[in-house]
């Protein structure tokens, strides 16, 4: 009982000493720089944005010393929700924001940070070079199913989608599948990763792809003659292209307003640009 | 210290409690506007289209562990007979512990074997459309996944024969054959059976590594040739699966229905758990006796 109790004090003294040193440092670098921007900001949603998001918070971190920022996942719609009910600061999504959601949450407002395509891809060995738009659709949608029907060999074609849900499967649908649905019997991996890896190792295997995984594991396939590629896409020819958004409750202030800035200026969009994403103008 | 010690014994019971009237109580609004019956009725399962079947899912976990029981128990029950039978004390205490091993190798793992190595060489089988992604790539997995499982309790079944018996047996100018056939296994019958159900139960909760090598496609598996076996190399979606695959992206009645899997799943391997029970604990021996 006595060593429960001097270990008790001990906890009891730590926790006054932390505070009392947090306090100090608090006013320590409110005394500095009064201007400088102070505090937390959180930023939870699409795991497409995610990555971009990360790599622009620690430059602005770099040029704001008291602000942290943290960057959470959990999918385009857990952006929307965290946004709207104000668990986090700031949402991502790499899809549009739905009707459906605006209208429950008028609030709302919208940033395009960057835009981001989506690449029709196959197996590295396929012979096909060039799908129209219409043949990829009949294709998703489980019409064509021999890729003898499209120039190529006599091999059963076989869908590789996201899971339902998914941002990217989403932007897919909306830009490509029009009022068609996937097919029911496509494998369905649930992330970018994984439709990767199994398209590069399945025969007969066609899917979709953010650009920022598109590599020699996979072979992305030209639609009506148009290469996805980052020139065609900022030039217009390649229209497969999304918006990647972060929302925020009203209009953003403060420090998510600083940062949402600072994404936008010419420093954070050559970010956005390395990074492998098209700026937005 | 009694009291320490029920409280550790109440707080799993709390906890599995709470977290059956959690997921009960997330996946009531699904009940509600869907119905249960529509749920376990509908094979469409498209969230987007307001469409929320689950018969597919429930087919494909149906399969597989079918699949995964007719490849596993041959196995695990032989190598459990070998194990208290046959194998010499010192061979005994090196393939116990291997089999055990298999049991803590992480389910990651297993789908990550699957997917390289069990999915190309299922790929080679020569029916149109097969991907090597499916149910059979899944039942492999899957069946060495409950081999420790179903090995361990029913070596321990075996074990527990009197010993008075098998001396019987031989006594009686039995071989040790007809003494394991016809004795022995026998004997260990209710534990054998309780090992299986407990394997089934296993089987039903594996999530990751089936997302790995089953394809994930809501589809009701079927046959592609003539030859029924085929339906094995059909594409499927377990019920594990659906809630893993889509929670992270699921909202309103969307994420309820996922949750109303998560029910369907608890009752059935509440069911398959208590008829283990009840099988462990019921007629052990009688047969002999």
């Amino acid at each position: 009982m006595r060593v429960y109790k001097n270990s008790l004090l001990t906890l009891f003294a730590a926790f006054a000493l932390l505070t009392v040193s947090c306090g100090r440092s608090n006013e320590g670098t409110g005394a500095v720089s009064d201007e400088a921007l102070e505090g937390e900001l959180n930023i939870a949603g699409s795991t497409t944005v995610q990555p971009l998001a990360e790599v622009l918070a620690e430059s602005f971190e770099a040029l704001e010393p008291g602000a942290v920022v943290y960057v959470q996942g959990g999918g385009s719609s857990v952006g929307v929700r965290s946004a709207a009910d104000r668990s986090a600061d700031i949402g991502m999504a790499s899809r549009e924001v739905k009707p459906s959601e605006l209208n429950e949450h008028p609030e709302l407002v919208v940033h395009t940070i960057a835009r981001d395509g989506i690449a029709i891809v196959t197996e590295p060995a396929c012979d096909i070079e060039n799908l129209t738009a219409e043949q990829v659709r009949d294709i998703f949608a489980g019409e064509i199913t021999n890729w003898n029907e499209v120039g190529g060999g006599d091999l059963i074609i076989t869908v590789v989608a996201r899971e339902e849900g998914s941002g990217t499967r989403a932007a897919f649908e909306d830009m490509v599948m029009e009022d068609d649905l996937i097919v029911d019997n496509a494998i369905l991996q649930p992330s970018n990763g994984a439709v990767r890896t199994t398209i590069s190792v399945t025969p007969g295997t066609i899917g979709f792809l953010s650009f920022g995984y598109l590599d020699d594991q996979t072979k992305a396939i030209a639609i009506d003659g148009v290469l996805p590629t980052e020139e065609n896409a900022s030039s217009g020819d390649y229209s497969v292209v999304r918006s990647l958004n972060m929302i925020t409750y009203g209009e953003p202030e403060d420090l998510a307003g600083a940062f949402l800035d600072f994404i936008l200026s010419e420093d954070g969009q050559a970010i956005v640009a390395e990074e492998g994403y098209l700026p937005v103008n | 210290m009694k009291y320490s010690l029920l409280f550790a014994a109440l707080a799993s019971i709390l906890i599995v409690m709470m977290i059956g009237i959690f997921t009960f109580r997330e996946a009531l609004p699904a009940f509600r506007d869907i119905g249960v019956k529509n749920l376990l009725t509908e094979s469409a399962w498209r969230p987007g289209e307001g469409q929320y079947g689950i018969l597919a899912m429930i087919a494909g976990s149906g399969l597989v562990t079918l699949g995964a029981i007719v490849l596993g128990v041959p196995l695990a029950l032989g190598c459990a007979i070998f194990l208290s039978e046959i194998a010499h004390p010192n061979l005994r205490a090196f393939v116990k512990p291997c089999v055990e091993l298999l049991a803590g190798i992480p389910s990651v793992v297993y789908g990550l074997f699957g997917m390289v190595i069990i999915v190309p060489v299922v790929r080679g089988i020569d029916i149109p459309g097969n991907t090597g992604f499916g149910l059979f790539s899944a039942s492999i997995v899957l069946a060495v996944m409950i081999l420790p499982t179903i090995t361990s309790v029913a070596e321990h079944a075996i074990r527990s024969v009197p010993k008075e018996f098998r001396e019987g047996s031989l006594a009686l100018g039995a071989t040790k054959w007809e003494t394991i056939q016809k004795v022995i296994i026998p004997g260990a019958r209710s534990g054998i059976i309780s090992a299986i159900v407990l394997g089934l139960g296993r089987a039903l909760g594996e999530t990751i590594a089936m997302i790995m090598v089953i394809g994930n496609s809501v589809i009701i598996p079927a046959a592609s040739t003539d030859n029924p076996l085929s339906i094995f190399l059909s594409r499927a979606r377990t019920l594990t699966g659906n809630i893993a695959v889509e929670i992270n992206y699921a909202t309103g009645l969307h994420e309820s229905a996922l949750f109303a899997t998560g029910v369907i799943l608890f009752v059935l391997i509440i069911v398959v758990n208590s008829s283990a029970k009840y099988l462990m604990s019921h007629g052990s021996l009688e047969k002999i006796r």
